[in-house]
């Protein structure tokens, strides 16, 4: 596992988008990065994954290891990404066979099951609900092994019971991994970070976190009071920015 | 199931009307049998022709699905090829718009005079007619995947070809059964076109002679058997796509709904 380091100022195209960022993400640690929409919260998901697009880093993006983070990155964005064609096996084993190496069927049917998906290997996503199919994503990046896991928004389109479902599951199985997650959820940041921010255009901004270990308990106290002052807080950044 | 149950039922009433109508037109205005004849005078000779029908429509079919499949092959690789390769692309492409510009059914007469009035000319124009449609609507599906995908392929650090494969083929299926449905669509057209212009056998040829001797009833038993011919590949086709294991092919009852991706590269 490596952590990540993210320094300087991102660009979009021509226009700046953030400034000042510096974020240490430890190694093996839940990160998350908390934001409104359009702050460029998945920008910097994509930049950290390596994806083309117009923004533009001026600055530097570094591993842990001084060893290049290209490959070493898996994503799991808000629409899972799945192949509507393709039956959950497939979906799962899909990076090796773009690959061009030879799928791990049995790894495959292997995590299907720890993301609660026995006996259904033989489905279609379309015949999913949203949260099943996030569990099916969910296995697709635990099957490419990656050092760095970025979730962009990955349960946003959840209902909310499902929602705290998903992060008790992911908070399990990714556990030990390098965790990026990219969320405008203050509580699924207080659940899952163990260190946040909060984004937006002058930089980004530490977030104190209630002190037990992650994932926490959504009914905690302090779990309830940090999520209570980050709301007020929130709102009155919506508040002064429009 | 009502529906699959109506859809025949629906057809036959059509049908039967479409022949009352033709009938009454016959009756009322009393045109003479050798411009107009009347439904019953036809199926006399259809009945009368089965014989001779059968073995020029023998003709005609063979060179029809034998350029259909040829023109889908040629087309398939040609779409692949341009997806897979930007080299490819970029010679070949101003050479296809360029190829489109000019009307393949004009080439039909060229064509007889360089291969000759047997079924080699008839297979070449089906071929060239439906080889554009064909190509540019695949083309046009490989190259249109969602940008979630190709970052995917991105992200697992996919292979051109695997990516080719696994995702843009799958993903361009749809589009691929739109190029089809043009393709079936046009190749009768071609094919007729072709006997036209020079051939001694074949539906086309059956009518232009029995024109020449008069025999309107011929003709127009001819014509339907062409029609349903163009009916049999289209339902041919549908059932294809249905018993397919893509099963989310967007479903359209008109061909021509989807001209728009005639034509573009």
């Amino acid at each position: 596992m490596t952590a990540v380091a993210l320094q300087g100022d991102l660009w979009m195209g021509d226009a700046p988008l953030m400034r000042n960022l510096s974020l240490d993400m430890p190694a093996g640690r839940w990160s998350c990065l908390l934001g409104p929409s359009g702050v460029g919260k998945s920008t910097i998901a994509r930049l950290i994954a390596g994806l083309p697009g117009p923004q533009q880093l001026r600055g530097s993006l570094e591993a842990g290891d001084g060893l290049p983070l290209a490959g070493r990155v898996a994503l799991m964005a808000q629409g899972g990404q799945l192949l509507p064609w393709a039956d959950l096996v497939r979906n799962v084993t899909i990076g090796a066979r773009l690959r061009g190496t030879r799928p791990d069927v049995g790894r495959a049917h292997e995590l299907l099951a720890q993301v609660g998906l026995a006996g259904m290997e033989r489905r279609r996503p379309s015949e999913l609900s949203g949260g099943q199919g996030q569990r099916v994503a969910l296995a697709r990046v635990l099957i490419e092994d990656a050092q760095v896991v970025v979730l962009d928004e990955p349960f946003s389109a959840l209902d909310t019971a499902t929602r705290l479902a998903m992060q008790d599951l992911a908070a399990r199985l990714l556990k030990g991994r390098t965790v990026i997650l990219i969320t405008h959820d203050p509580l699924e940041a207080l659940r899952l970070a163990d260190r946040a921010w909060i984004l937006a255009r002058e930089g980004a901004e530490t977030l104190s976190l209630p002190d037990t270990p992650s994932p926490r308990d959504f009914r905690a106290p302090d779990v309830l009071a940090a999520q209570a002052a980050l709301l007020a807080r929130l709102q009155g950044d919506a508040a002064c920015a429009g | 199931m009502r529906r699959l149950n109506a859809a025949p039922l629906r057809a036959a009433l059509a049908l039967g009307v479409a022949l009352v109508l033709w009938q009454a037109v016959v009756w009322l205005t009393g045109v003479p049998r050798f411009i107009l004849p009347g439904p019953a005078r036809v199926g006399v000779a259809l009945w009368d022709n089965a014989a001779l029908l059968l073995e020029h429509a023998r003709f005609t079919v063979a060179n029809l699905l034998t350029g259909l499949a040829a023109g889908v092959v040629l087309g398939v690789a040609t779409a692949l090829n341009l997806a897979l390769s930007p080299i490819a692309r970029l010679m070949l492409r101003p050479m296809l718009i360029f190829a489109q510009a000019v009307p393949v059914f004009a080439l039909a007469p060229i064509l007889t005079l360089w291969l000759g009035y047997g079924a080699a000319s008839k297979i070449v124009i089906v071929m060239l007619v439906i080889y554009f449609p064909v190509t540019s609507a695949f083309f046009d599906g490989l190259m249109r995947l969602p940008a979630s995908l190709a970052d995917l392929a991105q992200m697992m650090r996919a292979k051109p070809l695997h990516r080719l494969i696994l995702l843009q083929v799958p993903h361009a299926l749809p589009a691929l059964v739109s190029g089809l449905r043009l393709a079936v669509v046009y190749a009768p057209f071609a094919v007729i076109i072709g006997e036209w212009v020079g051939s001694s056998r074949g539906l086309g040829y059956l009518m232009l002679m029995a024109n020449g001797r008069g025999q309107t009833d011929l003709m127009f038993a001819s014509l339907l058997v062409l029609a349903s011919m163009s009916l049999l590949c289209f339902a041919a086709l549908e059932r294809l796509v249905q018993s397919g294991p893509q099963k989310k092919v967007k479903r359209q009852r008109l061909p021509f709904s989807d001209r728009s991706s005639y034509g573009r590269f």
